[in-house]
């Protein structure tokens, strides 16, 4: 018993060792989900932003922008449809702009991790 | 020289910075997130108390989505085609084995990296100054593929693409190029497979990526997967609209403005970071502080970095590290001991081989690139 039990063990011993000499060609990550943190502030046009805008990219690339005003965000909307062909109708996307310019507008922006303030 | 008061312009360079939650990615340590998809991770600053740049620690960049997560090397190849003899498909060991492994120590830094601080704000990542990092790369040398690939006359540029492909075929697919007389003049462009000796993490363009010294990181392609010689220059979107600089011998144009004419970024120009102390820190009365940072440049050579704690009127010389290479980061270090209460602002500036040093004002563009004025820290004596 105690030989079978250890030429068992020797064999599984063996077993691990091929297996952990066999190189493998692959190297595979896998992505956390986007940040949960970087939620749309509410307001009309919200649904809008999340459907069209979030198809490419997470919505952190909105709220950690400097924010802007109409003209800024409508130019970011411009080139998102003219250089990147999101599917964005005329209609949408003059709600999303008008949407990101009241949400995310040029003083919107405050950092809650002001040196300065830690100065003071 | 201390102030009597906490300075006012403290608040211009706290800026919009996105002060992003940490956030553990695989192969990564703790890093600053920007965004999610595609992901935008920084590192923290206090990495850069030293010459070289830990993997885990290395920052992230990426322009379209979806990104390689899985690379399968029994299938991955480097393909060199366009104007050539001989094309080519290089398995990772081929790249191994049939080319000389070459050994650089490199900074590699984004065109972006603290764009949060330009004022009036640009849109774009609102990096802090955690956009870079050096590393010691070995690879095959571009020059040595080029030349088992023959260049047929006439070669002008060549492409670089890697595995990023964009899930709509509406999106500019990422691609760089390059002059061929760029890459036979310059023997240190690589085609890296090793990064400090590690192979590369995922997220920093494993298995091989470009190494383009001295320039800005926007050249380096991860995951690179082909090389194209044209015979003319490559207008694609990424290189005609995108990473433009304004056509200034500064790159830089009055703040707010447009740049009447636009030139593709290129070479890194001269900074010192500090990575410690932080700003904003308090510090006691009489006892030694500890200033310590890189500077690096665009392959010159860092010959002196210099520290001011009296706003610039006055600069001594600091330590430096051993020296890496002509593209490394540099390590300095200081002792400093405030003999007056207060506030005060410690400054740091580097010089290159060439002379050139930085700015004591920022110089402004409309992409938030090329920063490089004289940092500093404010720190509080009691």
């Amino acid at each position: 018993m105690k030989l079978a039990a250890a030429c068992l063990s020797l064999g599984l011993a063996l077993v691990l060792v091929n297996r952990a000499e066999e190189k493998t060609t692959v190297k595979e990550i896998k992505l956390p989900p986007d940040d949960a943190a970087a939620e749309l502030k509410p307001g009309p046009g919200v649904e809008a932003v999340r459907a069209q805008c979030a198809i490419c990219h997470s919505t952190d690339y909105i709220v950690r922008q400097p924010g802007g005003d109409a003209k800024r965000w409508e130019a970011e909307g411009k080139k998102m449809v003219t250089v990147f062909g999101a599917p964005t109708s005329d209609a949408d996307a003059k709600v999303i702009v008008e949407y990101l310019a009241s949400r995310y507008g040029p003083q919107a922006k405050k950092s809650s991790h002001s040196k300065a303030a830690r100065l003071r | 020289m201390p102030f009597l008061h906490p300075l006012q312009d403290s608040a211009e360079r706290d800026a919009i910075l996105a002060g992003g939650p940490l956030v553990r990615y695989p192969e990564k340590a703790n890093l600053i997130l920007l965004t999610s998809r595609p992901p935008q991770l920084e590192t923290p600053l206090h990495y850069f108390d030293r010459a070289i740049t830990p993997n885990e620690a290395f920052y992230v960049r990426y322009h379209i989505f979806p990104i390689p997560t899985r690379v399968d090397l029994a299938t991955w190849r480097l393909r060199v085609g366009g104007l050539v003899e001989r094309p080519l498909e290089l398995s990772l060991d081929d790249l191994k084995t049939k080319f000389p492994p070459t050994r650089l120590v490199a900074v590699n830094q984004c065109s972006g990296n603290g764009r949060g601080y330009f004022e009036p704000h640009v849109f774009g990542g609102q990096w802090s100054n955690g956009a870079m990092g050096n590393a010691e790369w070995v690879g095959a040398r571009l020059q040595d593929i080029l030349r088992a690939a023959g260049i047929k006359p006439g070669a002008a540029e060549a492409t670089f693409n890697g595995l990023d492909e964009p899930a709509a075929p509406s999106v500019p697919d990422f691609v760089k190029s390059l002059t061929v007389q760029h890459l036979m003049e310059d023997p240190d462009v690589l085609v890296a497979y090793q990064m400090n000796g590690a192979e590369l993490p995922m997220l920093n363009g494993f298995p091989a990526r470009l190494v383009v010294p001295g320039w800005y990181a926007t050249y380096w392609v991860k995951h690179l997967s082909e090389i194209m010689v044209l015979d003319h220059a490559f207008e694609g979107f990424w290189m005609a609209k995108a990473y433009r600089i304004p056509d200034t011998p500064c790159g830089c144009v009055e703040p707010g403005s447009t740049p009447a004419r636009s030139v593709s970024i290129q070479r890194m120009n001269v900074r010192a970071i500090i990575a410690t102390p932080k700003n904003g820190a308090r510090v006691a009365l009489a006892r030694p502080v500890t200033l310590k940072g890189v500077a690096f440049d665009g392959g010159y050579g860092i010959t002196q970095v210099e520290f001011s704690d009296d706003r610039g009127a006055t600069w001594r010389r600091v330590e430096l590290g051993p020296d890496f290479g002509r593209y490394s980061f540099r390590e300095w270090s200081a002792l400093w001991i405030p003999k007056t209460p207060g506030y005060y602002r410690l400054m740091v500036r580097a010089t290159n081989r060439a002379g050139e040093s930085q700015p004591i004002e920022p110089l402004w563009n409309p992409g938030g690139y090329l920063r490089n004025v004289i940092e500093r820290v404010d720190l509080t004596v009691a």
